[in-house]
């Protein structure tokens, strides 16, 4: 049996009526001595910030493993400059099908008004010797591939999200 | 059969400058696209899935039932995931700073709840019936009644935000978010249906609405 699927809506301009908790931004605890923060903006095609976005990440445990004993989620509302932050710790190895390893990578879901559906994306980390053999970033034409890897920051890394333009985030379809 | 709507839909006039303008690579499905968050009991309190009483006291506005089945596209219940929902009041106001609508806030309405469904991939909560609201996307333009959904389902490939209507809406014709929907059959499954098996006598009338989810999610054998 095959139902009708129910298709998306955008999550609009009120998004944080329901979907802002306190605790959203952290994949670990404050405390946690392996954590960092991961912080960017979003902008839209003609460079101006969202601020009325939604990013969500989900990612392994530092075993390479999900499930109940690490969290793995986080998202938070873009502010009024268009910025959000996630407090995290490194993914351990997930394999691709086949078996070949992945580098530690993040999936992320931007949510905003003016997107009909999510847009699925990853971050990558920039001090990873396996993105080279990633097959998912070597799948990604190599002039774009900069747009999925973090760059580093003072207090963890940096990853800006581009919904449209020259330099346009790698977008994922799934 | 094409499900959800393009990113790029000129009526709805913030895609214009939102919607990626590349090609979406294909993104094989590893156990990061397999798997989901899981929300314990501990994160929802039934007082979260009764959006009626806020601030010691009664929302205005007529009092409604929200219930249904969240399933997955082969039809098996999807329990035990987390659905949230946030909406206007009754007068179509959005307690958020950003709304301006100049229609009154309701002290005793925060229009934020959040529900776990069962094992059989039941939920239901309680709220009052959103109003119509303007919104400033072209002349005398009006959201039809709606209440926003996100699910997050078994996979990352699952998480679903959406929005649920109510029948005979007659704002419908002239949506366009409504409308980027491609398929009569996909518009229908925003719809809600009026439910008398749902309706509390003297107290509230009912309505369901069943969310069908996409994308496979893994069995426990494929975890590493």
């Amino acid at each position: 049996m095959t139902e009708v699927q129910t298709p998306a809506q955008t999550v609009g301009p009120f998004l944080s009526l329901g979907l802002a908790t306190a605790d959203g931004p952290y994949v670990v605890a404050p405390d946690a001595p392996d954590g960092f923060w991961i912080r960017g903006q979003v902008r839209d095609g003609a460079g101006a910030v969202l601020t009325d976005a939604l990013v969500e990440t989900w990612q392994a445990g530092p075993d390479g493993r999900f499930g109940a004993a690490f969290r793995g989620f986080g998202r938070c509302p873009t502010d009024d400059d268009g910025r959000y932050a996630i407090r995290t710790r490194k993914p351990g190895p997930v394999p691709a099908p086949g078996g070949r390893p992945q580098a530690p990578h993040l999936d992320v879901s931007v949510f905003a008004r003016g997107l009909l559906h999510r847009v699925v994306t990853r971050i990558y980390f920039p001090d990873e010797a396996g993105n080279d053999a990633d097959p998912v970033l070597s799948s990604v034409p190599a002039d774009r591939r900069h747009t999925l890897v973090a760059t580093a920051a003072g207090d963890g890394y940096r990853f800006d999200i581009h919904l449209q333009g020259d330099d346009e985030t790698v977008f994922f379809r799934i | 059969m094409i499900v959800h709507p393009p990113l790029l839909w000129p009526a709805y006039r913030s895609t214009l400058l939102r919607a990626p303008s590349r090609e979406p690579v294909l993104l094989p499905h590893t156990m990061t696209e397999l798997t989901a968050p899981v929300f314990g009991d501990d994160r929802v309190s039934a007082a979260d899935a009764d959006l009626t009483y806020a601030n010691g006291g009664e929302a205005q506005g007529q009092r409604i039932v929200v219930h249904g089945q969240v399933r997955d596209s082969d039809g098996r219940p999807v329990p035990h995931t987390l659905v949230e929902v946030w909406q206007a009041n009754a007068g179509g106001r959005y307690r958020h700073k950003v709304d301006r609508h100049d229609a009154p806030l309701d002290p005793h309405f925060t229009g934020a709840g959040r529900v776990l469904t069962d094992a059989d991939g039941h939920y239901r909560f309680v709220t009052i019936k959103p109003g119509a609201y303007p919104w400033g996307n072209h002349p005398n333009a009006w959201r039809p009644a709606h209440i926003h959904f996100s699910l997050f389902g078994q996979a990352f490939t699952q998480r679903l935000v959406t929005q649920m209507y109510f029948p005979d809406d007659p704002l419908f014709a002239y949506d366009p978010i409504f409308n980027s929907v491609p398929s009569e059959a996909g518009r229908r499954a925003l719809i809600a249906g009026f439910d008398l098996s749902a309706t509390v006598q003297a107290w509230a009338l009912g309505f369901r609405f069943d969310v069908v989810l996409g994308g496979p999610a893994a069995t426990p054998m494929e975890q590493p």
